[in-house]
C-alpha cells in the first residue's frame, strides 16, 4: 500500500514538471510592451537634418491634426520594407511625418531618400541616439502616432506592413 | 615651506576631483549593471554593445551629469519602458508571491522538521 502511494506520487510529480517545463518552452519569452504608452511626447532638442541647426521639436509639431514620427536609418533593412508605405501615407492630408534619423551617416541617408522617395515634412537627426531613448523607443524603425496635442495615441515597434497601415488610416478616419 | 603648502593643497585638490569623479563613474557602471539592454534582452546595458545599448549609456551619464541621482534615473526608465527595464525589480503587489514564497517555504519547512523530531509537542 504504501510502496503503490509512493509510485502515485512520483509519477504525478514527473507530469506536474513536464508540464510546466511544455507550457514554459512554449512561452514567448521576448518582451515587448506596447502597452506601455508615455502620453505626452517629450519636448526635445534635435539637430535638423538638412542643416545641422537646433530645433525644438515644439516648433515643427504646430500645424496637423496628426502627426507620424518615424524613427529610421539608411542601414536598417526593415525600414526599406517600410518606406512605400510611409509614401503612401504621405498621400494623406491629416498626417504630417517627420523623420528622425536614426545614427546614421548624412551621405547614405540621403542616397536612401533619392532611391526610395521622400516622405518627411521634416527630418530630424539623432547623432547619438540619445533622443530616440528619451522618447522610449525600443529599435529601429519604430513609429510614433500623435494627436493635435502632441499626446502618443498609438506605437508601432518594427516595421509598418500592411495591417498595421490599414490600421492607421482607420484611425485617423474615426478620431475624425 | 610656503611652495611646498601650496603644492600640497593643489595636489589634494587634484586628489580630491579625481575621487568625485570616480564615484560618479561607479554610479554610472551601478546604474548601467542595473538597467536591461533592449536588443539583447538577457544582458545589461554594461555588458551589451549594441546601438541602443550605446545610446542609453549615454543617456545615463546625461542624467547623471544634470544632477540626477540614481531612484530619479531609474524611475525616468521605468515610466519609458516600464518596470522590465530593471533587473532589480521592486517590490510590489505583482511581484510580492515571489518575494515572500521562500520565506514562507522556509518557515513551513522548519515547522514540519521540528514538529517530526518532536521539539513542538514536548512543551
Amino acid at each position: 500500500m504504501k510502496k503503490k502511494y509512493y509510485k502515485f506520487s512520483i509519477i504525478t510529480f514527473f507530469i506536474f514538471v513536464f508540464l510546466i517545463f511544455y507550457y514554459g518552452l512554449n512561452q514567448k519569452n521576448l518582451y515587448t510592451p506596447e502597452d506601455i504608452i508615455v502620453k505626452k511626447f517629450p519636448n526635445l532638442l534635435l539637430n535638423d537634418f538638412y542643416s545641422f541647426n537646433e530645433t525644438s521639436l515644439d516648433n515643427i509639431l504646430i500645424d496637423s491634426n496628426y502627426y507620424l514620427i518615424n524613427i529610421w536609418s539608411s542601414w536598417c533593412l526593415p525600414c526599406r520594407e517600410e518606406h512605400p508605405y510611409l509614401v503612401q501615407l504621405k498621400k494623406n492630408s491629416l498626417i504630417k511625418i517627420i523623420g528622425i534619423n536614426y545614427k546614421d551617416k548624412k551621405d547614405n541617408a540621403l542616397k536612401f531618400l533619392d532611391e526610395f522617395e521622400n516622405p518627411y515634412t521634416h527630418i530630424l537627426s539623432d547623432t547619438n541616439g540619445t533622443a530616440s531613448i528619451e522618447i522610449g523607443a525600443y529599435g529601429v524603425p519604430e513609429s510614433f502616432i500623435l494627436n493635435k496635442k502632441k499626446e502618443i495615441i498609438k506605437k508601432i515597434i518594427g516595421p509598418i506592413d500592411k495591417k498595421k497601415f490599414n490600421e492607421i488610416i482607420e484611425l485617423l478616419k474615426n478620431e475624425n | 615651506m610656503k611652495t611646498k603648502f601650496i603644492l600640497l593643497i593643489i595636489f589634494s585638490l587634484f586628489l580630491f576631483s579625481k575621487l568625485s569623479f570616480s564615484e560618479d563613474l561607479k554610479l554610472e557602471n551601478k546604474i548601467n549593471k542595473n538597467l536591461r539592454c533592449l536588443i539583447c534582452q538577457g544582458q545589461s546595458i554594461y555588458d551589451s554593445q549594441s546601438d541602443f545599448a550605446e545610446s542609453m549609456k549615454i543617456v545615463v551619464k546625461q542624467k547623471i551629469n544634470s544632477g540626477m541621482n540614481e531612484e530619479e534615473i531609474y524611475s525616468f526608465f521605468k515610466m519609458q519602458y516600464g518596470e522590465w527595464i530593471l533587473y532589480d525589480p521592486q517590490f510590489n503587489t505583482k511581484n510580492f508571491v515571489l518575494w515572500l514564497l521562500p520565506i514562507v517555504v522556509f518557515l513551513a519547512g522548519g515547522i514540519i522538521i521540528l514538529s517530526k523530531f518532536g521539539v513542538l509537542k514536548k512543551r
